[in-house]
């Protein structure tokens, strides 16, 4: 029905500028934006791979650009929404189960979706950059 | 559930959406073992040289769960963009546009690191 007109006058169903944003909605927003973000960061991770079959030049090019400090903010942005999407899949994978439903559960998961990924986060960048000392 | 012009029309179901779900859902869930050991290699390898960084990624097992990894997010990545486009994109020419080169970009992004893989296994 894609060239349809679509149905005048009938009331139609509340749409996101009508709902008071609540976290879990929020989430559902960030589950999705950044999805798309990893879409678009995969780039990142392609480069890193053919950088490295390529040879010491391409590979310099490479750390050089992630060392960089613009790279760094991709790269950190690019670890939460890493970390971010994999909680909330997680999430949705308790949801398929047909738990985690109820008012508190959900609110509480989503919370913890929120904490962890910021907090995993920062342990993965403190662990990469002191632990093994790397990005200098 | 389709109407007569519906059907005529050959808009509804096509006969998929169950597999397109249970994909999704099959590479989540392969995903989050594959992404942990990807992340724990990427941070070992955070400020190595070319030449240590090289021979660990085409090392048999770095290599395999690379591999794995790669095969497993493009996927998924390819059917998550997919249902975005489905779903805001309503224009027929831009959604298939869009669609077309979602394939075409998570095709070639993902070869091109399986081939950086391979290439780095099987040596140069």
């Amino acid at each position: 029905m894609a060239d349809a007109k679509g149905p005048a006058a009938r009331p139609l169903s509340p749409h996101l500028t009508i709902y008071r944003p609540m976290l879990t909605m929020m989430m559902s927003i960030a589950h999705r934006i950044t999805g798309a973000a990893l879409y678009v960061g995969s780039i990142l991770l392609a480069w890193w791979l053919l950088a490295a079959a390529s040879g010491p030049n391409a590979y310099a090019t490479f750390q050089s650009a992630a060392s960089s400090s613009i790279g760094r903010i991709v790269l950190f942005g690019y670890t939460w929404a890493l970390v971010h999407h994999m909680l909330g899949g997680l999430r949705h994978l308790i949801w398929d189960t047909g738990h985690g439903f109820g008012a508190a559960e959900r609110e509480w998961l989503a919370r913890a979706n929120l904490a962890g990924s910021v907090a995993l986060t920062i342990i993965l960048w403190i662990v990469g950059g002191y632990l093994m000392g790397g990005l200098r | 559930m389709r109407t007569p012009l519906g059907r005529v029309r050959g808009y509804g179901s096509a006969r998929s959406g169950t597999e397109h779900f249970i994909q999704q859902r099959l590479t989540a869930i392969a995903n989050i073992p594959l992404t942990i050991v990807a992340v724990l290699i990427v941070i070992s390898l955070i400020g190595r040289n070319h030449a240590a960084v090289a021979q660990i990624l085409g090392s048999t097992p770095v290599a395999i769960v690379m591999l794995l990894f790669i095969i497993s997010i493009f996927y998924h990545m390819k059917i998550g963009m997919q249902v975005i486009i489905e779903d805001y994109v309503h224009e027929e020419r831009a959604k298939y546009l869009l669609l077309i080169l979602n394939a075409f970009f998570a095709i070639a992004a993902g070869f091109s690191s399986i081939y950086a893989i391979l290439k780095l296994s099987f040596g140069v």
